[in-house]
């Protein structure tokens, strides 16, 4: 009989809140529009592989090695090489932005090939993109010892290097930077709509004087939890659905991964997002401070601390411990494996367990600090 | 059941830590009787709400005892809760939700069976008159309406005890009698106790029980005629020769012996100090005096008006130039105003005009349309159709020196919370052009009109409601203006703080400021030269208060009782209107 | 004049009263300046590694012993069987496996000159980002190695090499680029909570239509709302400069003269978005809401953080609207390049027209929302 009038009373939450959901179309665009908006933003204002990059090249003398050069950046896909007539025009040029950087081939190119301990030719990157300039030597490297080797291989003299580094890159061959950021977007859509959606809510019963009234009907706390709970869980999941659509078909990442471990990961993830919502809400009362708080203490870690753009071992060791509380780290590191690498248990499981126990923690402080009463 | 269903004994409440620290009740101890409506009676602030969260739970107490229903609520809280019914000051109504997903909602919470439902909701809907609206959605039903579904969705379980925060505030007229006559039948047919809070002293008369809260303390419990019976003998209407009676009051109140002097229709009402009617000889020869019945309002104001304080002097009103040339010239004229929103119809084609140096009252239920064609006049709206204009010009198209002219002061507090009261008022006058000298002087003066030397340093926030609504008007007076807008300027302040307010307005008025007031208090309409009632948009009748209720009573069939108040013209005039459009197309 | 003095002088004071105005206006730069400044980088300071030495010989150890002596890799695992390699490079516990082939010293000691010995590197690449850089890091020491192997090995002139070096910032440090970056984003984001939130919060107050029926005009209530957020805006961007400075060691080679003269751009430009967003808001969290939807575009394609040059050809187009992408090329190119006013030209007159457009827009708005 007492079980029975739980479930009603659960049910009639559930059906309010549905209700609201439905007739508010500011949840459905937290739960909809804002993942697909900032999905789109991120998946393409967001990339960090450089095409077309603006060459300068400066002939001092024309040569064949030089033109060998030359076709050679001509050829690579990376590069749009454009020539100036003096190192002077090249330099103001880099100066102007107009280019990258620029490759001096000097007077006596030929002859510096051949002699001992001279440097035959000199590029020059703008450095203040250290990112950018990195990926540009690298590629302008990759181009001058391709050339090398053709040329000492015609020659078939002259020296060689001693080691030769071959690399293989797992995961993602081609190196495609949207195969990584992709799923690192997902976390921070979905720690965003998890986090806002139930931020806001419970929120708004405060403001609206709405949970005054509830509070003294023979409700339970836990019903009145479970009712928030369990509609933004499932306008969460169906915000996720549609990403990782959007992320398979419009991005075109590999899942190699089994889909149902990520569907069990992205409910961890969720209740974990919606318990830091709950417990936002349940203390600030108001629903501006909540935004607020769960944009910065939600939304900005997700986006840098998670791992999802910056690495984490190569930030400062407190920094690196503070990424420890964020739910957001955990699950960054299994999507991209669930995505890029496949069913890793080794590192799914702890990362799992992580997020059930920020979960639990979650819900559980919310269970305990929602009171009866309005004090 | 004949004891008490609420007890409290020696209930101290407060709230906040430090500098902020506030008492909320202060030693409170009363019983609440079965089988009748108690009122709990107290300006705003003065401990009623905080009364009834303790009542229900909702809060625990600092120290002292409360039981409700013989169930102790530090322990028992739960049962309570299902025993009484409680609907707070907002109540909690789900306003995107319909009517009936609100009945539904609060009928799963209460745990009603679901074959008892049809025939428990048919009731209430009858009873609240809200069958028609079943589908409507909460938030767009009108303040009463709202109200109504808020105390529906409390009785779905019928409690023992029904506990009801200030269930009229906000609410028209109309909506009030009709709220009152489902109040008053609950209690005759379901012999349900009622415990009601209210800051309209004139609904304690409908109680059977009163218990007076002032301060957090309860200063009187017992029948509204034990606070009047003490007053017998010592209230008196004074009539005078018409149009003469706001110096005639001006003159009482500054009499010895008087206790309080107030408008009343064409007299004044009088409160002496001892039974011995105000001494009307020197007041001129067609003055006559009468005995009255004495209300629960003049037992009200007798126990809590200090018997020391001096009316307020506002005679210093320093004014640049007397009134408008020619006294009988229209400061305000308004023709055929129409604003749409949309589709709706906010204002209709109103026209009215006002003279002088006169007080003239804007009056209506919420959503009547008073506040928007007030705004109009402002120029903060532009209207739809229809001209307008305030002395001589449309503010909206005015240079902005025109707007130097009028004076400003709106329905909620708005002057900046943060700064102090000098340093608002020091904005507001910069903002009008003054500047060195005579800003200091106007700023001195103000603090001095307005008794806000001592507060001269605090943070406007921090104020009282009455002491930040007298710097509100300081503020729109800084600049000696002709003409005073006034939007609700009394709404949630204690009845002793809206006296003083009239006081300043007649003083105002006497200096030949035009003052346009709006209010839904119906007893301030009394304090107006002439009026005009607005229902939804519309005009429903133009005039001074006498000719008004005239107008009523000469209108063959209109009224359906008698037309002794303004409130009952006022019912009647909305009542008599033709059906198409009723009040509540729209919230606030 | 006195009137606008009047309405600043109050706008500072209800700003600094106002908790969460206080709050929005400080701990969001704190917040960014700390993670920016610590967290945010590019650069690897910790490669983890593991070894799958299959020769063992002295070359095989000196190749190592290189890596082993640089401070960025982390030795983690020696490794003795294949399948250790995919475990540990699928859970994420080192970053790249080093394999040496069991001919190793035998290619480098016995048939040199022909084909090189091989040195197999295995790179996590889920992300792609980290996994290029270290590949670059590997081929660094690499080169250094054959370098070392050639002199000590008296094997003649190492091959020629293309001498790269970067300008402006020759160690490649990220967080020059994304400590003088934060300049620009903390400008943007105190000078729009600031303006954005003002009208916004009168209204939610119910003073605006105290304020709108003085005889102020509209314009010296515009002027009056954007006066903080341009002084606010000002001090904390100097604020920053001066952590960048003093704190971050970034490097300021060029004029202040020149960067505050674009910052002054600027800051017209970001008041001028404020307001229009704070005419149309009509409560606070609205406010908040519509300048979350502004910054976050406004900071993804400014190329803030990744460059504009990447994006597809049309979200190109887009950036050339925000205001952000001139200023950040306006503050780098001070900070790291000494740019002066005749290279910054064609980034001031674009903040210059938007700084026009969107001040002009705010101020119609400002007139036409008052119903």
């Amino acid at each position: 009989m007492r079980a029975q009038a739980s479930h009603r009373r659960l049910l009639g939450l559930l059906r309010k809140e549905w209700l609201q959901v439905l007739r508010d179309p500011s949840s459905i665009a937290i739960a909809f529009v804002l993942p697909v908006g900032l999905l789109l933003l991120f998946g393409y204002g967001v990339s960090l592989d450089a095409r077309n990059l603006r060459i300068g090249l400066v002939i001092e003398q024309p040569s064949a090695e030089a033109s060998d050069l030359v076709s050679g950046f001509r050829q690579s896909v990376y590069f749009e090489p454009r020539f100036f007539d003096s190192r002077q025009a090249a330099r103001s040029a880099l100066a102007q932005h107009a280019i990258d950087g620029f490759i001096v081939l000097p007077a006596d190119f030929a002859r510096r090939l051949q002699a001992a301990d001279e440097v035959p030719a000199q590029a020059i990157v703008n450095g203040v993109d250290a990112n950018s300039a990195r990926l540009l030597s690298a590629y302008v490297q990759g181009v001058w010892s391709t050339w090398l080797q053709r040329e000492l291989a015609t020659r078939s003299s002259g020296p060689s290097e001693p080691v030769a580094a071959e690399t293989r890159i797992w995961f993602n061959p081609e190196l495609r930077s949207r195969n990584y950021l992709v799923p690192g977007l997902l976390v921070v859509n979905m720690t965003l709509v998890g986090a806002l959606l139930t931020a806001l809510v419970m929120a708004r019963e405060w403001e609206r004087g709405t949970l005054e009234a509830l509070l003294v009907t023979p409700v339970t706390l836990r019903e009145i939890l479970l009712g928030k709970l369990l509609p933004y869980f499932a306008l969460g999941m169906g915000g996720m659905a549609l990403s990782v659509l959007m992320a398979l078909t419009l991005f075109q990442v590999p899942l190699r991964g089994s889909f149902w471990v990520l569907v069990a990961c992205s409910m961890l993830f969720l209740l974990a997002a919606l318990g830091m919502g709950l417990l936002i809400s349940i203390v600030t009362r108001n629903q501006f401070v909540a935004g607020m708080i769960a944009l910065v203490t939600t939304f900005l870690p997700a986006f840098l601390l998670s791992g999802f753009l910056f690495d984490i071992n190569s930030m400062p060791v407190v920094v690196q411990a503070i990424t420890h509380l964020i739910a957001a780290r955990y699950f960054v590191a299994i999507l991209q494996t669930l995505f890029l690498a496949g069913d890793v248990w080794s590192l799914i499981l702890p990362n799992a367990a992580a997020l059930a126990i920020m979960a639990i923690l979650f819900l559980g402080l919310s269970r305990r600090l929602l009171r009866k009463r309005l004090e | 059941m004949t004891g008490p269903v609420l007890t409290a004994v020696d209930l101290r409440k407060g709230f906040g830590a430090g500098d902020r620290a506030m008492i909320a009740l202060d030693g409170v101890s009363l019983q609440v009787g079965a089988g009748a409506v108690t009122g709990l009676i107290g300006p705003d602030g003065s401990g009623k709400t905080t009364f009834m969260r303790l009542a229900v739970g909702l809060l625990l107490p600092d120290a002292g005892r409360i039981s409700c229903l013989g169930l102790d609520l530090s322990s028992q809280s739960g049962a309570v809760q299902g025993a009484v019914g409680y609907m707070p000051q907002r109540f909690g109504l789900y306003e995107d939700l319909s009517v009936r997903e609100n009945l539904d909602l609060y009928a799963d919470l209460q745990g009603l069976p679901l074959q008892e439902r049809p025939e428990r909701y048919a009731a209430l809907l009858s009873m609240t008159g809200l069958g028609v609206v079943t589908g409507r959605l909460a938030g767009r039903l009108s303040g009463g309406m709202k109200q109504k579904l808020g105390l529906a969705c409390t009785l779905l379980r019928p409690p023992r005890l029904l506990l009801l925060d200030e269930p009229t505030v906000g609410v028209d007229p109309l909506s009030r009698r009709e709220l009152w006559r489902i109040v008053q039948g609950l209690v005759e047919r379901e012999r349900m106790s009622v415990l009601l809070s209210t800051a309209y002293l004139d609904e304690a008369e409908r109680c059977a029980d009163v218990i007076l809260l002032h301060q957090g303390r309860v200063i009187g419990q017992g029948p509204p005629s034990s606070f009047s019976a003490p007053l017998r003998g010592r209230v008196f209407l004074v009539t005078g020769p018409t149009g003469q009676r706001r110096p005639l009051q001006a003159r009482l109140s500054r009499q010895p012996g008087v206790r309080d002097a107030l408008l009343q229709g064409d007299a004044v009402r009088v409160v002496t100090d001892s039974a011995e009617a105000p001494d009307c000889t020197p007041l001129g020869p067609s003055v006559s005096c009468a005995p009255a019945q004495p209300c629960f309002e003049d037992g009200f104001i007798d126990r809590l008006k200090p018997r020391t304080e001096q009316p307020a002097d506002l005679q210093p009103l320093d004014r640049r130039r007397s009134a408008a040339p020619g006294a009988t010239a229209a400061a305000i004229e308004v023709d055929h105003l129409s604003k749409r929103f949309g589709s709706f119809t906010a204002v209709d084609a109103v026209s009215f005009s006002v003279r002088a140096g006169e007080v003239f009252g804007l009056l209506g239920a919420n959503g009547a349309g008073k506040t928007t064609t007030f705004r109009m006049l402002c120029g903060l709206l532009p209207p739809t159709s229809g001209r307008l204009s305030v002395a001589g010009v449309d503010l909206r198209r005015a240079p902005a020196a025109a707007r130097a002219r009028i004076g400003y002061m709106s329905q909620r507090f708005s002057l900046y919370a943060g700064l102090s009261v000098t340093q608002n008022l020091r904005f507001f006058g910069r903002a009008y052009g003054l500047g060195g000298r005579r800003l200091r002087q106007r700023i001195h003066w103000a603090l001095g009109a307005f008794a806000l030397a001592d507060l001269a340093d605090a943070e406007s926030g921090t104020l009282s409601l009455g002491y930040r609504q007298r710097l509100a008007m300081a503020s729109a007076l800084l600049h000696a203006p002709d003409i005073l807008f006034l939007d609700e300027p009394t709404s949630g302040v204690d009845p002793l703080a809206r006296r003083e307010f009239w006081g300043r307005i007649n003083a105002l008025a006497e200096g030949g400021i035009t003052v346009l007031v709006t209010t839904h208090f119906m007893q301030e309409a009394e304090y107006c030269d002439r009026l005009a009632i607005m229902a939804a948009g519309a005009l429903l009748a133009e005039g001074s208060p006498t000719q008004i209720r005239e107008q009523v009573r000469a209108a063959p069939g209109a009224a359906t009782g008698p037309v002794e108040t303004l409130e009952d013209a006022f019912i009647a005039l909305i009542q008599a209107r033709p059906q198409t459009g009723t009040g509540d197309a729209r919230p606030g | 004049m006195n009137q606008i003095i009047a309405l600043v002088v109050k706008e500072f004071i209800a700003l600094f009263k106002d908790k969460r105005a206080r709050f929005v206006v400080i701990v969001p730069p704190l917040i960014q300046l700390l993670v920016f400044g610590y967290a945010a980088s590019f650069d690897l300071n910790r490669v983890t590694y593991a070894v799958f030495d299959r020769d063992g010989g002295p070359a095989a150890r000196a190749l190592l012993a290189h890596f082993e002596g640089s401070p960025t890799f982390e030795l983690r695992y020696r490794i003795r069987r294949q399948d250790e390699i995919a475990a540990l490079i699928d859970a994420g516990e080192v970053l790249l496996v080093l394999q040496i082939d069991p001919d190793f010293d035998g290619d480098l000691l016995g048939r040199h000159g022909e084909a090189p010995a091989k040195l197999q590197v295995i790179i996590d690449g889920r992300n792609s980002n980290t996994a290029q850089v270290a590949q670059e890091y590997v081929n660094r020491v690499v080169a250094d190695f054959n370098r070392h192997w050639i002199a000590a090995q008296g094997l003649g002139r190492s091959p020629p090499e293309l001498a790269v070096r970067a300008w402006y910032n020759p160690n490649l440090e990220s967080r020059w680029f994304f400590v003088s970056g934060l300049v620009g984003l903390l400008t943007l984001v105190v000078a729009m909570m600031v303006t954005a939130m003002s009208v916004a919060r009168e209204r939610e107050q119910g003073t605006f239509d105290q304020l709108l029926v003085t005889p102020l005009h509209p314009a010296q209530i515009l002027i009056g709302k954007a006066m903080p957020g341009l002084l606010i805006g000002v001090f904390e961007a100097s604020l920053v400069v001066l952590a960048a400075v003093v704190w971050f060691g970034v490097p300021l080679v060029g004029s202040l003269a020149v960067l505050y003269t674009g910052m002054l751009l600027f800051l017209l430009a970001a008041v001028g978005a404020g307001l229009m967003i704070s005419s149309l808001a009509l409560t606070m969290q609205q406010a908040l809401l519509g300048t979350f939807l502004f910054m976050v575009p406004a900071a993804i394609l400014s190329g803030f953080s990744t460059p504009i040059a990447n994006m597809p050809e049309p979200v190109q187009w887009l950036t050339l609207a925000n205001p952000l992408r001139y200023y950040l090329i306006i503050v780098r190119g001070v900070f790291l390049e000494g740019a002066g006013f005749s290279v910054l030209l064609h980034q001031m007159w674009p903040l210059a027209l938007i700084a026009l457009l969107s001040l002009s827009a705010a101020t119609w708005l400002f007139r036409h929302r008052m119903d």
